[in-house]
C-alpha cells in the first residue's frame, strides 16, 4: 500500500513537471539534476507561442478556421508550375548564392526598383531570408543588442517582442488608440498613435522602431503624414526603422501603401521587409526579403552566412519567375499584386456585413487580410470559465468549442498593460474560399439561436 | 548615422570562406571541385516526389506544423528509431530545420551562453566556430593529428590523443562538437574513439553535438556509428542530419535535429522565435524519400547504398589522378571530400593581391584563376592558433560526374580533349 502510494505521488509530481516518471525514478544521471543541460538565457521565458496553442485546437476539420493567417485559396498556377519546372533542373536542386539566388535578387531589384523609384543593387541591398520572419530575425540579430530599446506599436505581430528580447534588448510598447466617437462603421483608420505619447518613447537608448503597414491584426494602413511623424522622430533621435510590409499589395480602394523608406532621410536608416508567402499566397514556401542600404544589409548578410547560409534554391527560382511574370503586368488588372486585393475586398466586405448582422462590431481594415471585431455587444457570459486569462482568449476557446468557429484573440498581439484595451476583440482571417466564408456565415447567422 | 549600427555579436564574422570562394568561382570559368555539392541532380524518385507534393493540393503551399511536417517527423523517427533500436517520439524528439546548418544554429543558440566553453575537433566545418562565438561561447580546439602507419595516407591515420582530449574538459565545458564522417578529412570515427568522447561527456556532464550529415557515405566496409546510441548518450546528444546530403539535393535545405525531449524543447523555443516554420512541399518530398528508403533499407535498391557505391569509384579515381601529379591525397573513409597535401608541388605564386594570405588560400586562388580548377583551402577549417600549421592542404569534392570523364567531350561546359589525368597534369605544367 505504502509503496503504491509513493509511486503514485512520484507519478503525479512527474506529471506536473512533465517528465516521464519511470525514467526519472531509475536513471542515475537525471536531466532534472543537470544544470548544464539548461537552456541558454536568451530563450528564457519565450516558450509560449499563441500559434502553437491555437493551430492544434483548430486542426479539427469540423471547425471553420478563420484563425491562423494563411489562405485556403490556391496560389496562382504559374507560380506553382514555376516550382515544378525548377525542381526538374538538376543544378537548381543544389546550393545557390547565400544572400539570395541571383535570378531572385535581380527580379526583386526590378520590381522594387520600380516601386521605390530608385536603383536597388540586387547583391548589396537585398537579402533573401526564410520568410519575412527570417528577415525580422536577421535584422534583430544584426542590429540590436543588450542595452538597446526597440519601440513597438501595439497591437503587433506577436514575434516582435520575443525577437527583441532574444537579441537582449528591451521592447518599449505604444498602443494604437481609437479616438473616434463613432458608434458604428468602425475602420482601421480610426486607430491612431498619439504623437506626444510616441515622442515620449524615444530616448538615447532607442535603437529602432518596428512598424507594420498594413498592420496585423488591425489592418491599418499608415498614411504618409503618420509615417512622416515616425520618420521625423527616427531622424531626430538617429534611430533605425524596421518596416514590416508583408501585406503591401493588399490595399483596398481609397487607400495607398506608402513605403517609409521613400521618405526623405529614411532610405539610409530603414530595413523594409517583404514576403513571397503573402505576395503569392504561398505561406508554406517561407521566403522573404530585406531591402535597405548596403551599410545595414551587409550586417544582415553576416548573420545569414553564420546562421542558415542560404535559402532553398528551387523555391527562390520559382518566386523569381513569378515576380517577373507579374512585373510585366504591373498596373494592369491582371497583375496578381492588384487582382488579389480586388478579390479580397469582396470577401472583406461580406465578412464585415455578416459579423454586423450577428451583433458584433467589425473594424473594417484598409489593408491586409485580417479583421478585428469587437464582441462586447454579444454580452457573452464566460464566468463559468475560471482560468485567469483575458476575455478574448476565453471567448475564442468558447467559440471554437460551442460554435465551431476559430479566431485568434487580439491580446496575443499586445503587452500586459494594454490588455484591457484589446480584450474584447478577436481577429478573423478572410483570405478564404467562398465555401469557408459560407460556412462561417451560417454559424454567424445562427449565433443567437441555441 | 553616427552611432555604431551593428550588434557586437556580428563583429568579426563578416568574412566567410564560402562567400569568398563561391564568388571567385563564379567569376572564373572553372571545373568546380570546391564547394560541397554534387554536379548532378537528386535521384528521379526525389524530383518526382517534390513535383507530386507541388500538385498535392493547396495545403502543400501553406504553413505546416512549426516543428516539422507531421509525415516527415514520423518517418524520420521511425527510420532512425530502427537504426538506433529505440522508440523516438516524432513530436518531442525530432525538429525539422532549414538544412543542417540551421539545426546547428538552433542548437548553439538554445544551449550555449556567455561563459560556456565548447570543444571543437579540428579540422572542423567552418561554421561551428562563429556559431559558438555568436552564442557568447568560447571555442576550445582539439586537433586530429596524422599518425602515419602505412604507405598510403588515410583519414583513419588522423587521431585524437585521449589525454589531450581529456585535458580540454573542465567545469565550464558545455558541449563538444563532433562531425562524423568528418569534413574535410573524411574520417569516420570508430566505436572506441566515440566511447572515449562519450565517457568524458558523461563524466563531466557535457552535451554532445553530433553532425552526421554524411552518415550514408562510408567506403571500404566502414560503418557509421551514432554516438547517441552509446549507453548514457541519448539524453545528452543532439544528432544533426541533412536531407540535402542524404539525397544529393543540397538546395532543398531540409535538415533535422534529433535528441531527447528535455533538450529539444529548447531548440524548439529558439526555432519558433527565429524562422518558426520550414517550407512544406520539400518536407513532404523528403518524407516520401525516407519512406522509400525505410522500405528498401539494406537492399540493392536503397539509394543510401547506391550513392556510396557510385562515389567509391570517383574517390579512387581522384586519388589516383592526384598521385599521378605528385600530390599526396588523404584517402577518406567517408564523406565527399578528399584533402590533399600540396607541399611537394613548388609553384611560383606571384599574385600581389594574395601575398598576406595563408599558402593554401594563395594556392587555391592561383588554381582557380590560372588553371581553371576550384578547390577549398583547408586552413580555413582550423582555429586561428593552428591555421599556420595546416597551410599545405587543400580540399577537393569528388561528388562530381566530371571525374569519370575519360573521353573527348565537346560540350561547351567542359574543356575539349579532356581527361582527368591530363587535367591534373596541367597543375604542374
Amino acid at each position: 500500500m505504502i509503496i503504491t502510494q509513493l509511486i503514485h505521488r512520484c507519478r503525479s509530481a512527474c506529471c506536473v513537471l512533465e517528465i516521464h516518471p519511470l525514467r526519472k525514478l531509475f536513471s542515475t544521471k537525471s536531466s532534472m539534476t543537470s544544470v548544464k543541460q539548461k537552456n541558454a538565457k536568451r530563450i528564457e521565458g519565450l516558450e509560449k507561442n499563441v500559434w502553437v496553442a491555437f493551430t492544434s485546437v483548430a486542426s479539427d476539420s469540423s471547425i471553420v478556421n478563420l484563425g491562423q493567417g494563411y489562405p485556403d485559396i490556391p496560389p496562382p498556377s504559374y507560380v506553382t508550375e514555376g516550382l515544378a519546372q525548377a525542381v526538374m533542373v538538376d543544378r537548381l536542386n543544389q546550393y545557390t548564392r547565400g544572400f539570395g539566388h541571383p535570378s531572385l535578387v535581380k527580379a526583386l531589384s526590378k520590381v522594387y526598383g520600380k516601386v521605390y523609384g530608385r536603383l536597388i543593387d540586387p547583391f548589396k541591398e537585398i537579402l533573401v531570408t526564410v520568410g519575412a520572419y527570417g528577415s525580422l530575425m536577421s535584422s534583430m540579430q544584426a542590429l540590436v543588442e543588450e542595452g538597446d530599446e526597440v519601440v513597438i506599436i501595439e497591437p503587433f505581430y506577436d514575434c516582435y517582442v520575443p525577437m527583441v528580447r532574444m537579441a537582449g534588448a528591451k521592447p518599449v510598447l505604444i498602443p494604437l488608440r481609437t479616438k473616434s466617437s463613432k458608434k458604428t462603421n468602425f475602420s482601421s483608420a480610426d486607430w491612431v498613435l498619439d504623437q506626444d505619447e510616441l515622442a515620449s518613447k524615444f530616448n538615447s537608448k532607442t535603437k529602432a522602431i518596428i512598424i507594420n503597414t498594413p498592420n496585423n491584426p488591425i489592418g491599418k494602413v499608415f498614411t504618409r503624414s503618420e509615417l512622416q511623424v515616425i520618420a521625423d522622430l527616427c531622424i531626430k533621435h538617429d534611430v533605425l526603422c524596421f518596416s514590416d510590409e508583408v501585406y503591401e499589395w493588399l490595399i483596398y480602394r481609397g487607400h495607398e501603401h506608402v513605403k517609409i523608406a521613400t521618405l526623405p532621410g529614411m532610405w539610409d536608416r530603414t530595413i523594409t521587409i517583404g514576403s513571397a508567402g503573402k505576395t503569392f499566397s504561398v505561406t508554406g514556401w517561407k521566403l522573404g526579403w530585406s531591402i535597405g542600404p548596403e551599410h545595414l544589409v551587409k550586417h544582415l548578410q553576416t548573420v545569414m552566412q553564420n546562421t542558415l547560409y542560404a535559402c532553398a534554391t528551387p523555391l527562390q527560382e520559382a518566386v523569381a519567375r513569378g515576380l517577373l511574370h507579374d512585373f510585366e503586368l504591373m498596373e494592369q488588372p491582371d497583375c496578381y499584386f492588384s487582382s488579389l486585393a480586388v478579390e479580397l475586398q469582396g470577401k472583406r466586405d461580406r465578412l464585415a456585413c455578416i459579423l454586423q448582422q450577428a451583433g458584433m462590431s467589425p473594424v473594417v481594415p484598409e489593408g491586409g487580410y485580417f479583421m478585428i471585431v469587437d464582441v462586447t455587444a454579444l454580452n457573452q457570459d464566460l464566468s463559468h470559465m475560471e482560468e485567469d486569462k483575458p476575455y478574448d482568449y476565453k471567448f475564442v476557446e468558447w467559440m471554437i468549442k460551442e460554435k465551431k468557429l476559430a479566431a485568434i484573440p487580439v491580446t496575443a498581439f499586445c503587452g500586459d498593460e494594454s490588455r484591457k484595451q484589446f480584450e474584447k476583440y478577436i481577429r478573423l482571417c478572410f483570405i478564404k474560399q467562398d465555401s469557408t466564408l459560407d460556412a462561417a456565415a451560417t454559424i454567424l447567422k445562427n449565433w443567437s439561436k441555441a | 548615422m553616427s552611432r555604431q549600427l551593428h550588434a557586437r555579436r556580428v563583429e568579426g564574422f563578416d568574412k566567410n570562406i564560402w562567400v569568398e570562394f563561391t564568388q571567385l568561382i563564379s567569376d572564373y570559368k572553372v571545373v568546380n571541385l570546391g564547394q560541397g555539392f554534387p554536379d548532378f541532380g537528386p535521384p528521379s524518385f526525389m524530383q518526382e516526389a517534390y513535383c507530386n507534393a507541388i500538385c498535392g493540393g493547396a495545403s502543400m503551399h501553406q504553413y505546416t506544423r512549426a516543428f516539422g511536417y507531421p509525415r516527415l517527423v514520423k518517418i524520420i523517427a521511425k527510420f532512425f528509431g530502427r537504426i538506433m533500436g529505440r522508440e523516438i517520439d516524432p513530436m518531442e524528439e525530432v525538429l525539422i530545420t532549414v538544412g543542417a546548418y540551421h539545426a546547428l544554429f538552433c542548437t548553439f543558440q538554445a544551449l550555449v551562453d556567455e561563459g560556456d566553453e565548447v570543444i571543437i575537433v579540428e579540422p572542423f566545418f567552418d561554421c561551428y566556430e562563429p556559431m559558438v562565438m555568436m552564442a557568447g561561447g568560447t571555442p576550445v580546439y582539439i586537433p586530429l593529428k596524422p599518425v602515419i602507419t602505412g604507405s598510403a595516407l588515410s583519414s583513419a591515420d588522423w587521431l585524437l590523443c585521449p589525454e589531450e582530449v581529456a585535458s580540454k574538459f573542465n567545469p565550464r565545458t558545455k558541449a563538444i562538437v563532433i562531425n562524423t564522417p568528418n569534413n574535410p578529412l573524411g574520417k569516420v570515427f570508430q566505436r572506441d574513439e566515440l566511447q572515449m568522447i562519450a565517457d568524458l561527456c558523461i563524466k563531466h556532464d557535457v552535451l554532445c553535438i553530433s553532425d552526421e550529415v554524411y552518415e550514408w557515405l562510408t567506403y571500404d566496409g566502414e560503418h557509421h556509428i551514432k554516438i547517441a546510441s552509446l549507453p548514457g548518450m541519448w539524453e545528452r546528444t543532439v544528432t544533426i542530419g541533412s536531407a540535402g546530403k542524404s539525397f544529393c539535393a543540397t538546395g532543398w535545405k531540409v535538415g533535422w535535429a534529433m535528441c531527447s525531449g528535455h533538450i529539444l524543447k529548447h531548440l524548439k523555443t529558439f526555432h519558433q522565435n527565429s524562422v518558426y516554420h520550414c517550407p512544406t512541399a520539400p518536407q513532404e518530398a523528403v518524407a516520401v524519400g525516407f519512406q522509400r528508403e525505410y522500405d528498401v533499407f539494406g537492399t540493392e535498391e536503397s539509394y543510401f547504398r547506391q550513392l556510396p557505391a557510385q562515389l567509391h569509384a570517383k574517390r579512387l579515381k581522384l586519388a589516383k589522378s592526384l598521385r599521378s601529379v605528385g600530390l599526396q591525397p588523404i584517402l577518406p573513409q567517408g564523406g565527399y571530400f578528399m584533402t590533399t597535401d600540396i607541399s611537394s608541388l613548388k609553384v611560383e605564386l606571384n599574385d600581389p593581391d594574395t601575398k598576406d594570405e595563408p599558402y593554401d588560400y594563395r594556392f587555391v586562388k592561383w588554381l582557380i584563376k590560372e588553371k581553371g580548377l576550384a578547390a577549398i583551402p583547408v586552413s580555413g577549417f582550423y582555429s586561428p592558433e593552428h591555421r599556420a600549421d595546416f597551410q599545405n592542404y587543400i580540399r577537393f569534392c569528388f561528388v562530381k560526374v566530371i571525374l569519370l570523364m575519360d573521353i573527348q567531350n565537346e560540350s561547351e561546359q567542359y574543356r575539349e580533349n579532356y581527361t582527368c589525368k591530363t587535367f591534373f597534369k596541367q597543375i604542374i605544367s
